[in-house]
């Protein structure tokens, strides 16, 4: 067995880990770091549901290893908001019904965080092609269109 | 067995007629992370064949996880410094290997030598996927139905594959040998890929059907030519989803070649395109639909190509 010692940044909070070296990131934040808001669906990259912050872009949890992450910052859905205050994308969310079960919501969220941060968002068929990542079965998506339509228009245009 | 049974910790593997259970959880392996290519080839020379390359780990992670492969050491190239740029060299444009889609996708170099890549590119899966996949991983990966590859193929393209014994360059023609299988030796890695640069006369056109956006396509056309006395000349066409490799089309390019690209050309393009093309029947679609799905599409690009190439090209007596 190969084992790997880790140190990440998550949510600013350092964390050391000694890990396997198979261990895939979702593992290790629901496992090692009991933090189980990032969801697990597919395990293949397809559904999105895993979505995290790496180093400042998104990226799926389940196709990255743990032990890639090492040195990295990661951000995830734990780092957004609580029940008591929620973040501003949760809120955008709540008020538009941009959720149902909530199983593909922190995937959702956190590839909304890097949209907000690097995408034009200019036109609903940009915001339709971005969010075409993550698969959401009960909404049929349109008031997650909605949810990013008015955090795009608060936020203005990029730079 | 359930991955999510109370409180175990990690997956065990159980045997189910004498074989490993399959638990939608990778095998174990080793991980190095090198940061120069010397010692990227030392550790594929040592791992004799049984080690795997991680660029983006979007096409490989997903076998992994599944146990298609169990490689017994990974060797992560993701923290190599130097191969993450995207250059141009006399006429060739020349892709790093830990370029990502979404830094191809946003090049100014890509964006003025290599039009139709940049098009290309916003074909390439979703925002995520982009942010880690490589443009050499998805070549070295060698998946007909993908677009760098393709674009490699039908653009001059030469793969830069480097090991212990030295630099080695492979043209596309002679890289791409099968579905998912490249003329890589075990103990050699890509390096960079190189292109040529489309000339500043030329017109393009890419042409793909996917069911949704970011979706592998069903079948994808696409062309380079110019406009020399109102001839098409210099023609380039590549395609893929159709066929065990992506194709670039000879014999469609001499079609092309010295006319006026009208109608009755294009009608004749599409003729034979359904004649050469061998596709395959599978659950998203038929071999029948993928070959008139492909004369449709190169009427499209081919149309697209030729009015770019007219409002740049020259004739050689005014
Ligand atoms: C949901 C989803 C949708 C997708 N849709 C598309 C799409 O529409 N179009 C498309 O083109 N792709 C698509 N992809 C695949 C994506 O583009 C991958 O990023 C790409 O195919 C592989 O690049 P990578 O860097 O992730 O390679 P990896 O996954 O790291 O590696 C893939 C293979 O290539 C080998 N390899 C990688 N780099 C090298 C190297 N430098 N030298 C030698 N061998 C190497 C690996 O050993 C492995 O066998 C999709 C992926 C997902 C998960
Ligand atoms: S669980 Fe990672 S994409 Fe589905
Ligand atoms: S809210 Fe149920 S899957 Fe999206």
């Amino acid at each position: 067995m190969s084992e790997k010692t880790i140190t990440v940044s998550v949510n600013g909070a350092y964390m050391t880990r000694t890990i396997e070296a198979r261990t895939l990131l979702s593992d290790f934040l629901r496992q090692d770091l009991c933090l189980t808001g990032t969801h697990i669906g597919c395990e293949h990259g397809v559904c999105g549901a895993c979505t995290v912050i790496l180093d400042g872009r998104s990226a799926r949890s389940c196709l990255t290893l743990a032990v890639q992450a090492d040195g990295s910052e990661i951000e995830t859905i734990e780092g957004q908001g609580s029940v008591d205050k929620l973040g501003r994308i949760q809120e955008a969310f709540r008020e538009h019904h941009g959720l149902q079960c909530g199983f593909c919501t922190p995937g959702f969220i956190m590839a909304i965080t890097d949209l907000l941060r690097h995408h034009p968002l200019e036109t609903d068929e940009e915001i339709r092609e971005a969010l075409s990542g993550n698969i959401c079965r009960c909404t049929g998506y349109e008031n997650i269109v909605n949810a990013v339509r008015e955090l795009a228009k608060e936020r203005g245009p990029l730079e | 067995m359930n991955r999510h049974a109370g409180g175990t910790k990690r997956v065990e593997e159980v045997s189910f007629a004498g074989e490993v259970a399959d638990d939608m959880k990778p095998a174990q392996f080793d991980y190095i992370a090198p940061t120069t290519i010397d010692e990227v080839a030392a550790a594929l020379a040592a791992a004799e064949g049984e080690g795997k390359i991680i660029a983006g780990g979007q096409s490989l992670m997903p076998m992994i996880n599944f146990r298609l492969v169990k490689p017994t050491i990974l060797i992560d190239i993701n923290r190599v410094a130097g191969l993450d740029r995207i250059e141009l060299h006399g006429d060739r444009v020349r892709i790093g290997a830990t370029v990502r889609h979404h830094m191809t996708a946003a090049d100014a170099i890509i964006r003025q030598h290599l039009p139709i890549v940049h098009e290309a590119m916003h074909h390439v899966a979703h925002m995520t996927v982009r942010n880690r996949g490589t443009f050499c991983g998805s070549v070295a990966h060698a998946d007909p139905a993908t677009e760098m590859p393709m674009m490699t193929r039908f653009l001059g393209g030469t793969v830069i594959a480097y090991s212990q014994r030295g630099r080695r360059e492979i043209p596309a023609a002679e890289f791409f040998v099968g579905s998912l299988v490249n003329s890589l030796e075990p103990d050699e890695f890509v390096i960079r890929v190189e292109l040529d640069a489309m000339r500043p006369d030329a017109g393009w056109g890419f042409e793909e059907f996917a069911k949704r956006h970011g979706d592998f396509a069903l079948a994808c056309f696409a062309t380079t030519l110019h406009c020399v006395d109102g001839m098409a000349s210099d023609v380039r066409v590549g395609m893929m989803g159709v066929g065990e490799t992506p194709l670039r089309l000879e014999e469609i390019e001499g079609i092309i070649e010295g006319t006026d690209v009208s109608e009755p050309v294009l009608d004749m393009v599409a003729d034979r395109l359904a004649g050469i093309l061998m596709p395959n029947t599978d659950i998203h679609a038929s071999a029948d639909y993928r070959r008139h799905l492909s004369g449709v599409l190169a009427k499209r690009a081919l149309r697209a190509a030729w009015s770019r190439a007219k409002t740049k090209g020259f004739k050689h007596n005014e």
